[in-house]
Order: C-alpha cells, then sequence, then structure tokens
C-alpha cells in the first residue's frame, strides 16, 4: 500500500527530520534527537505533527444511532465540551481501537482514532450504526497538532489569543485560530500539560509555522511521542493492545462502563468471572539496558509472557517496558528477566507512571515559569 | 560526516586505528548518526578473543539495539570504560573519546578485506538512503 503523507512534509524535511512510516503515513521521527526532543517536552513545550490519527464525525443519538453500543464509554451522560477515552471492541471482547470521543452537539460525536486502524474503524461503524446516523471519514479534511509540555497553556494564550487556564483535563472548546475555527481540547499522550488541536488540513501549515515562530515551541517527532507515553504507562495500539487483548487483561477497566450495553460487553464478563489469566505490567529495567517489543519474559526461569513496548527512558536514564505475564507474576516488586537470544536484563514489576512528575492533570493557573 | 583518512573502514561501518600490532575500534559517524541517540554499549571483557566479521559489542540507541562486528580478529587488551558510563560520547565523539576496544591483531592480512577512507566514502554514497 502506498504511504500517505501528511499535508507538513515538506516543513519536517526543511528541519532536517528523519522519516519513517508510521501507521501506513510517512511521518518525522526525530528532528534533533528523541532524547533532546524528550527532555524538552517534559521542561517546556513541544509541537507534534499528529495528521496521520483518522478522525470520524457522526451525526446522531447516541442510542438511536446505536453509537453507544459501539464504544465502551457511557455517551448518554457526556456533556458537550467533554472528551472521553475508551474501546471500539469486538463480540469476543478484543480491542478493535481505542479512540477518544469528543462530543461537540447533542448530536454530533468526533471519534479520533490510530492511523492503522482506521479503515477497520470505518468498516466497523458502518457495520453498527442504523439507519438514520451519519457517519463521515473527516481524516483527510482534519490535521491534527498536539502542544504538550509544562508551559503550553502560556503558548495557546500567546498564539491564539485564547485563555487557556479555564479549559479542563479532558475538555475541549472550538476557537478561531488564524481565522478558521479549530477545535482545542486539553488531552495528550504525553503525561504533561498539553493541548491538541484539529485543524482543516488546507490551513494547517499556516498553524503549523505560526506555532513553530514562537520562540518556547520546538518541534517534536514521534520517536519522543513514544517514549514521553511509556513512560506514563500509556499504552500504544497495535503493540500493548490489539484485537486479541481485553480492557481487562490491559488493565483499563475503568474505561469501560459495565452500567451500559456495549458490544463485547458478555464476553468481558465472562472473562471477570472467571478470572483473566494474563494482565499487563509495567518493569524498570535494573541498567541502562532497555527491553525490547516481543522479548520473552521470565520468572525463576519459567516463561511468563512477552514484552510488548520496551525502551530506555530519557526521564529515568534506564530501561522501561510493559508486556503481558502470567496472573501470578503481576505483582509490584515481582523480579522478571527479559531475554531474547543474547540478551537478559532484570526487571522489576512497578507501579506506573515510571515517571511522576507529569504536569497533565495540573492546573495551569498556579503559573508554569517558562524555561530559559 | 565526518571520515578520517588515518582510519580503515568495514561494511558495517565500525573504524580501525592500527598502531603497530593493535587495532582500535569505534563505529563511523555515519553509523553513529544512524542509531541516533545512543543510550547504552556492552564491550567484550579484556582477555577475551574475537573473530573477525563476528559480534564483539552491542550498542543500543532509544529505539534499538544493534550489534558491532569486529574488524580484525585477536585478543582484547583494553576496553573504553568511560563508554561504559557515558554511551553519549559515541555520538558526540566517534573517532576519539567515543572509541571501544583496543585489541591484539592476530593476523595483519585480515586488513586486506577492509575500506580506505576513499572506498568507504564511496560506499556510502552507494548506500540505499
Amino acid at each position: 500500500m502506498a504511504l500517505k503523507y501528511t499535508p507538513l512534509l515538506s516543513c519536517h524535511e526543511k528541519l532536517g527530520a528523519r522519516l519513517s512510516a508510521f501507521g501506513g503515513w510517512l511521518m518525522p521521527i526525530q528532528y534533533e534527537g528523541i532524547i533532546s526532543e524528550h527532555l524538552w517536552t517534559r521542561r517546556s513545550v513541544s509541537v507534534f505533527d499528529i495528521c496521520h490519527m483518522g478522525e470520524f464525525l457522526v451525526y446522531g443519538d447516541p442510542e438511536k444511532s446505536n453509537l453507544d453500543r459501539i464504544v465502551t464509554m457511557n455517551l448518554g451522560d457526556m456533556p458537550c465540551g467533554k472528551c472521553s477515552y475508551g474501546f471500539m471492541l469486538n463480540e469476543e471482547g478484543g480491542i478493535i481501537d481505542d479512540l477518544v470521543m469528543y462530543r461537540i452537539a447533542p448530536e454530533k460525536w468526533m471519534l479520533v482514532v490510530n492511523a492503522a486502524t482506521t479503515d477497520i474503524d470505518e468498516q466497523n461503524l458502518k457495520k453498527h450504526l442504523f439507519k438514520d446516523a451519519r457517519l463521515e471519514n473527516a481524516s483527510s479534511a482534519l490535521g491534527k497538532l498536539d502542544l504538550q509540555g509544562p508551559v503550553s497553556c502560556e503558548a495557546i494564550q500567546r498564539l491564539f489569543d485564547f485563555q487557556a487556564q479555564g479549559l479542563r483535563y479532558y475538555h475541549f472548546e472550538e476557537v478561531i485560530c488564524l481565522g478558521e475555527k479549530v477545535i482545542l481540547s486539553r488531552t495528550g499522550y504525553t503525561g504533561e500539560l498539553g493541548y491538541e488541536l484539529y485543524i482543516p488540513s488546507e490551513t494547517i501549515l499556516g498553524v503549523w509555522n505560526h506555532i513553530l515562530a514562537d520562540s518556547a515551541v520546538k518541534p517534536a517527532g514521534l520517536g519522543a511521542r513514544d517514549t514521553l507515553r511509556l513512560e506514563m504507562g500509556y499504552l500504544l495500539y497495535g503493540q500493548d493492545i490489539s484485537k486479541d487483548t481485553t480492557p481487562l487483561e490491559a488493565g483499563l477497566d475503568k474505561f469501560v462502563d459495565f452500567n451500559k450495553d456495549f458490544i463485547g460487553k458478555d464476553a468481558l464478563l465472562k472473562m471477570r468471572r472467571e478470572k483473566t489469566k494474563r494482565l499487563l505490567v509495567c518493569f524498570l529495567s535494573d541498567s541502562r539496558r532497555a527491553p525490547r517489543h516481543n522479548y520473552k519474559i521470565y520468572s525463576d526461569s519459567r516463561e511468563v509472557g512477552t514484552v510488548t513496548s520496551g525502551s530506555f527512558s530519557p526521564s529515568l536514564s534506564c530501561g522501561i517496558g510493559m508486556g503481558y505475564v502470567e496472573l501470578d507474576c503481576a505483582t509490584i516488586g515481582t523480579k522478571l528477566v527479559l531475554k531474547d537470544n543474547t540478551v537478559e536484563i532484570n526487571a522489576t514489576v512497578v507501579e506506573k507512571p515510571f515517571y511522576s512528575e507529569g504536569t497533565a492533570r495540573q492546573n495551569p493557573a498556579v503559573g508554569n515559569v517558562p524555561v530559559t | 560526516m565526518s571520515i578520517p583518512g588515518n582510519l580503515l573502514y568495514t561494511k558495517d561501518h565500525e573504524w580501525v586505528k592500527i598502531e603497530g600490532a593493535t587495532a582500535i575500534i569505534g563505529i563511523s559517524d555515519h553509523a553513529q548518526h544512524a542509531l541516533g541517540d545512543i543510550t547504552f554499549v556492552e564491550l567484550p571483557k579484556i582477555g577475551d578473543r574475537v573473530v573477525q566479521g563476528k559480534h564483539c559489542a552491542t550498542v543500543e540507541s532509544v529505539k534499538a539495539a544493534s550489534d558491532v562486528y569486529a574488524p580484525f580478529s585477536g585478543k582484547v587488551i583494553k576496553i573504553n570504560t568511560e563508554l561504559l558510563q557515558h554511551p553519549e560520547l559515541a555520538n558526540q565523539s566517534p573517532y576519539s573519546q567515543g572509541w571501544f576496544i583496543a585489541i591484539e591483531i592476530d593476523n595483519i592480512k585480515e586488513k586486506d578485506s577492509l575500506m580506505l577512507e576513499s572506498e568507504y566514502v564511496h560506499y556510502l554514497t552507494q548506500l540505499p538512503s
């Protein structure tokens, strides 16, 4: 399949970015370097091109359109201006995708989904949405930029003349940005105070240049986005979760509302009764050596699982990772050995997040001093 | 891209500096740039034997782990302990402070399979970008 291009491709090339395929798109992986971009995001503010992600608009009442049954969050109770994280599941309780749902109007919803799963998600929505609902794939029409970092609130105010202090975590507003209406949500994937902007693709170039003209903001690539999310214990679809794993095994029960009906509910209830056989855990290496995707996990020389994500942690200066293990090895403090053919890493099961200084939920009105 | 003229190079982007019967080994500027931020280095122990073309060290970057292959067969006589503490030296100073190991060369004729600077420059231009 031919790679898709972000509308900002020539900007990334000019900045000397290293480009690579991700989710079917040619995307910037790094500019200056993953570690420096990571650390800049943790202490100042970075902009990420996230145009690869998919967006769907659904018009309809959550019950009458059947949308409420397709996702695990409770749409009926969701106020307009709120967003919510959850899943689309199959009948077996396997995760078709993880997504963020935005209630734009009582009968207008935006679903933000992963790039690689956009087509499958569209099929799933078409299959289950009732006739009176209207579905629009806005993935090409909408671009997405993330501004993330402890001083992102001040940057938003400077750049868009919008007082963002009042915008609470997982809420959004429509704002005017260079004459265009855009959605600005207080969300992100880095663990830092941050905002995600949904911008018409034809105007995104101007917005990108406008943002980068601010001296506090530096571009960051998907490489840093991955290490930032891993330090927070956030999962990556296709790696840590898939159609072969359930939210229960991934430890994400709180994003599933069992008080309503949804596709996959019976399978999850059955799994809950019978107890899951494996659980996703986070582990810390005892050295700078990083576990990698598909390393085997051992406990007392017994194979107990597989690593799904692993990397060097720029904030902690050691290896970190996550993976599924048998239930008796999922307790905090359990000693594990992570192996491939030649490598052996000693690690310990720890609580998430790995990095606990994240500012994502902080009240920005308290005042964050920009880093000089 | 820096490629010093007094060194020999391998197709796997190691460099070698021959000083009498000793070969000092590291990874090229091209290699460190391709790897990105180097976060971990594993070296053999002094006294270990290494074989030309076979694994002798490991470098890890944020994204991946890669093998380093020995340009000569021989016995390891020195290792860069500073590099173990500060793997980023391989990025910052690949031909000097970022050296990996020194080995006592078994057979100097093995250098015939290595590339001169000019050959390595040409080799790099042939690689897919």
